[in-house]
């Protein structure tokens, strides 16, 4: 042990981040997006597939369906069983996961770059994605968990406030739909094949690599993951967001502690908007302790040990949201405070001084967001999925730095508008 | 499996530079520096860990040590509360702190240029800090508040509350980290107070640093900040040896659920002697069998195989200060009852207690083992943690591998031995049970506060 760690050692040497990092990109001859950064340091390689195949796509009535789909790849594949395909997996030490949200699937893989290693990991990666089979036991099984962990989540304030938020902002509109005990239970092994078949494949995939592994060897596994993946049907653009109409919602539940979310579909990946967007809200709720929202609400006033906004951008408009947990006694005198603190910000904007000290924070903090292979797998796969430009990593500094405290202003004016604001109060009183 | 030998071949690359990193020097007033060099990116880790955590309380004051933690960023003599978050903000860094059973540590990732400011900052809070009595009243509001997120509304959460509190009657294990409730109501600036001045010492501390720095650069500047701390005597630390338990114990918690909850905890050996202490590599490597990967026993045999369970896990934490517990929980698949999960989990001790473990099953966990080791070192965190947290239990970085040599020579023959003499007759004597009863959430009314209703103080 002690001598491999000594090996790893003597192999570290910078990473790209000070110099910039170099992604290289091409279409595999497939049909599917790559996006590549070469680094030797590690004997690590990892990869994230990800596939416009998240639940925005799933047929009315079939929620949970891109989930079950996205869960159930390892659940058999080719001519093994799961219990064959874990095995595989821990006795090479490699990490299969993978991961299913609105707009997208995700499979992802870890594995030591070592030749031997690393091909029986990239077997078994492209054999849960291109040959799944689902058998129907497996499937009545996994329903069953997945009803039970819906009545689960059902009882948590935390889950409930989530679902009736996404279900508040979103009226009428996939993203605001969540499984339900009856949508799960609708689902067959025929609805899987057919999700798989229209919706993994290689023109709908974004391949991002990074790792111990050269360009001709990056290319080759691009091409080998993706070439046997069904044709599948072309992307088409996503139902349109409607805004809803500013109202208050709330939720009766037992907890000792109110649940509130504030918020409103708010942007899209790529949007002009974004920077003075992500500039201004980390002077609102973004930028942990120095946030006006944790000087107002937490401490200042003692009303909250969690408090915070944030952005996500998706394909189309995702959500603003303003998030809070507080004494159910005192949930109205803290949405009030957070209430001002945004009504505030929208309309002066961050000060001169909060201004240059978030701009200083997202500048000089940058090198920590892409200082390991996982956090830049997380940007790639990011970059490449949503087509955002490939200088977005090394144009990031200067885009932060060109915003001003007027282009936050607008921008806000423009994305968080009070007449559309919901709020969610769980565990009301 | 092949994997071996292919890391076997990259070991050879350059033996002998072992000891080259990490880097540790002892300061005069006995603070401890620890550097390990990591030049991958420009950014680095720095932690001071203290070794003081909620085990070291007494009645009455259970949770001072995290209520403290709040505190150290309310202040000192020369930086204004809240400074300290400030400062590291505009540095493009990030920062918070964590409290566990065994210690309390401090932690801010900053670009490299930073970290003489980082040193100077801990140092300054380490001997002078200074919170006003009114950013006391505001903050343990706060506290109160997490434990109502993380406790009072998470029925696990309480669960495992409970289930320390009944596995331990003298031992301080059986107080929670967060402090109950009513501790939290009554505590005062001067509990506080009194706790910093007790425990936060540089001999009671050791310091971090992991990133791209240079380890004479950091010696040079911990003598120039922490160096410059006296020394001061220490309370004395009693062993409050938990007396031997004398039959299985039962606890059963209410609250708003679907799906019901166990947890049993086995009393057994924590790791005391590196070159001695066998057991306690076995008893991990047993959590390993059972739990850990997909392939591992509880997901293979219980939620996939019996579908007893909707979910199943197995835990053995040997490197702790007090005592350890080997753990199995889970929640019973929809249709099936607590008992039968709990017999289907003594059921698959039972198995190794009876027929022994396979060695590829082992061979699978010191697979894991190594590639851990390597995966770790993208995270400069997860190293610092490593390290951190091995140093809280009384060890030292130095015999890290040597842990890791010894999980890896376990053989089966000690596996099956430790799941006899443990779990084997008897053994319901060391154990104790905690259950999640669920409560409709209908059934359940809005509790008041505190659990004897008294209004918050302050």
């Amino acid at each position: 042990m002690r001598r491999i760690l000594l090996a790893v050692l003597a192999m570290t040497v910078a990473l790209a981040a000070e110099a910039g990092v170099k992604i290289q990109h091409w279409v595999a001859p497939s049909g599917a997006r790559v996006y590549f950064v070469e680094t030797h340091d590690l004997p690590i390689l990892d990869i994230d597939v990800s596939f416009a195949a998240g639940g925005v796509y799933v047929p009315a009535g079939k929620t949970g369906l891109a989930g079950l789909t996205q869960g159930l790849l390892g659940a058999g594949a080719g001519d093994l069983d799961e219990e064959a395909i874990s095995e595989r997996e821990s006795d090479i030490a490699a990490r299969l996961g993978g991961s299913s949200d609105s707009d997208r699937a995700s499979l992802t893989l870890r594995t030591l770059s070592y030749p031997k290693e690393r091909e029986a990991a990239l077997d078994l990666l492209r054999l849960v994605m291109t040959r799944p089979t689902f058998p129907e036991a497996v499937l009545a099984r996994e329903k069953a968990r997945t009803v039970a962990a819906i009545q689960e989540a059902d009882t948590k304030p935390d889950a409930i406030a989530a679902k009736r938020f996404a279900a508040a902002i979103y009226p009428g509109h996939p993203y605001g739909l969540s499984a339900t005990v009856e949508s799960v239970g609708g689902i067959t092994r025929d609805d899987l094949v057919a999700f798989h078949r229209d919706h993994y494949a290689a023109g709908r995939a974004a391949v991002s690599i990074i790792g111990d592994i050269t360009r001709a060897e990056a290319e080759h596994i691009a091409q080998s993951l993706t070439e046997s993946l069904p044709a599948g049907v072309p992307e088409t653009p996503l139902p349109a967001v409607t805004l809803p109409k500013a109202e208050t919602i709330k939720v009766a539940h037992p907890a000792t502690q109110s649940h509130i979310h504030v918020g409103l579909p708010a942007v899209k990946r790529g949007d002009p908007d974004y920077f003075a967007l992500l500039v201004g809200n980390y002077t609102l709720g973004g930028g942990g302790f120095v946030s006006r929202l944790m000087k107002e609400v937490r401490e200042k006033r003692g009303y909250a040990y969690s408090v915070y906004s944030y952005f996500a951008p998706k394909r189309i408009e995702g959500p603003f949201e303003i998030g809070l947990q507080t004494r159910r006694e005192q949930a109205a005198d803290a949405l009030k405070v957070a209430s001002e603190v945004l009504a505030g910000f929208l309309k002066d904007g961050p000060t001169a001084a909060e201004l240059a000290a978030a701009k200083k924070n997202l500048i000089d903090g940058f090198g920590l967001r892409i200082d390991s292979n996982a956090k830049l797998l997380g940007y790639l796969s990011t970059i490449g999925f949503f087509n955002l430009p490939l200088t977005y990593l090394d144009d990031f500094p200067a885009r932060v730095a060109a915003v001003t405290a007027k282009d936050v202003r607008e921008a806000f004016a423009r994305h968080v508008k009070p007449e559309h604001l919901v709020t969610v109060i769980v565990a009301a009183d | 499996m092949n994997m071996k030998k292919a890391l076997l071949a990259a070991a050879l690359l350059l033996p002998g530079m072992l000891l080259a990193n990490p880097h540790e020097k002892q300061l005069a007033n006995g603070m401890r520096v620890i550097v390990k060099e990591d030049r991958r990116a420009p950014t680095v880790v720095h932690m001071v860990w203290y070794r003081a955590g909620a085990m070291d309380e007494k009645d009455g004051t259970s949770g001072v040590a995290h209520v403290l933690e709040h505190m150290m960023f309310k202040g000192t003599k020369t930086v204004k509360a809240g400074e300290f978050n400030k400062i590291v903000a505009e540095a493009g860094g990030r920062d918070n702190a964590f409290t566990s059973l065994d210690y309390t540590a401090y932690f801010q990732i900053v670009p490299k240029a930073a970290l003489p400011r980082m040193m100077a900052l801990e140092a300054d809070r380490m001997a002078n800090l200074s919170f006003k009595p009114e950013d006391f009243a505001s903050e343990i509001k706060v506290v109160m508040e997490e434990r109502r997120m993380r406790t009072e509304d998470n029925p696990q959460s309480l669960v495992h509350e409970a289930l320390g509190a009944t596995a331990f009657k003298a031992h301080p294990y059986r107080r929670p980290i967060i402090g109950w409730m009513d501790d939290l109501e009554n505590m005062t600036w001067q509990d506080a107070l009194d706790w910093y001045r007790h425990w936060y010492a540089p001999n009671n501390a050791y310091l971090l640093v992991v990133g791209d720095v240079d380890h004479q650069k950091v010696f040079r500047d911990a003598e120039r900040t922490y160096g410059r701390i006296k020394a001061k005597p220490l309370p004395a630390r009693k062993p409050q040896n938990e007396p031997g338990q004398t039959g299985v114990k039962r606890v059963t918690v209410k609250a708003p659920a679907k799906l019901p909850y166990l947890s049993m905890a086995w009393k057994v050996p924590r790791l005391r002697d590196i070159d001695k202490d066998r057991e306690s590599f076995a008893l991990e490597v047993l959590a390993g069998v059972l739990d850990g990967t997909d392939s591992a026993r509880l997901p293979r045999n219980l939620v996939r195989g019996q579908k007893v369970a909707q979910s199943a896990g197995a835990g053995y934490d040997g490197t702790v200060r007090g005592e350890a517990l080997f753990m199995l929980v889970g929640q019973p698949a929809e249709g099936r009852t607590v008992a039968e999960l709990e017999t289907a989990l003594r059921g698959e001790l039972a198995r190794i207690r009876d027929e022994g473990v396979k060695e590829e099953e082992l061979t699978r966990i010191k697979t894991q083992i190594v590639a851990s080791q390597v995966y770790k070192r993208d995270s400069m965190m997860a190293q610092a943690m490593e390290i951190g947290g091995f140093e809280a239990a009384g060890f030292s970085w130095r015999n890290h591998d040597k842990l890791l040599d010894r999980l890896r020579s376990v053989t089966p023959e000690e596996v099956q031995a430790v799941a006899r003499k443990y779990f084997g007759a008897g053994s319901d004597d060391r154990l104790t049970v905690a259950v999640l009863d669920p409560l409709p959430l209908d059934q359940a009314k809005p509790r008041p506060d505190a659990k004897s209703g008294v209004a918050t103080r302050h």
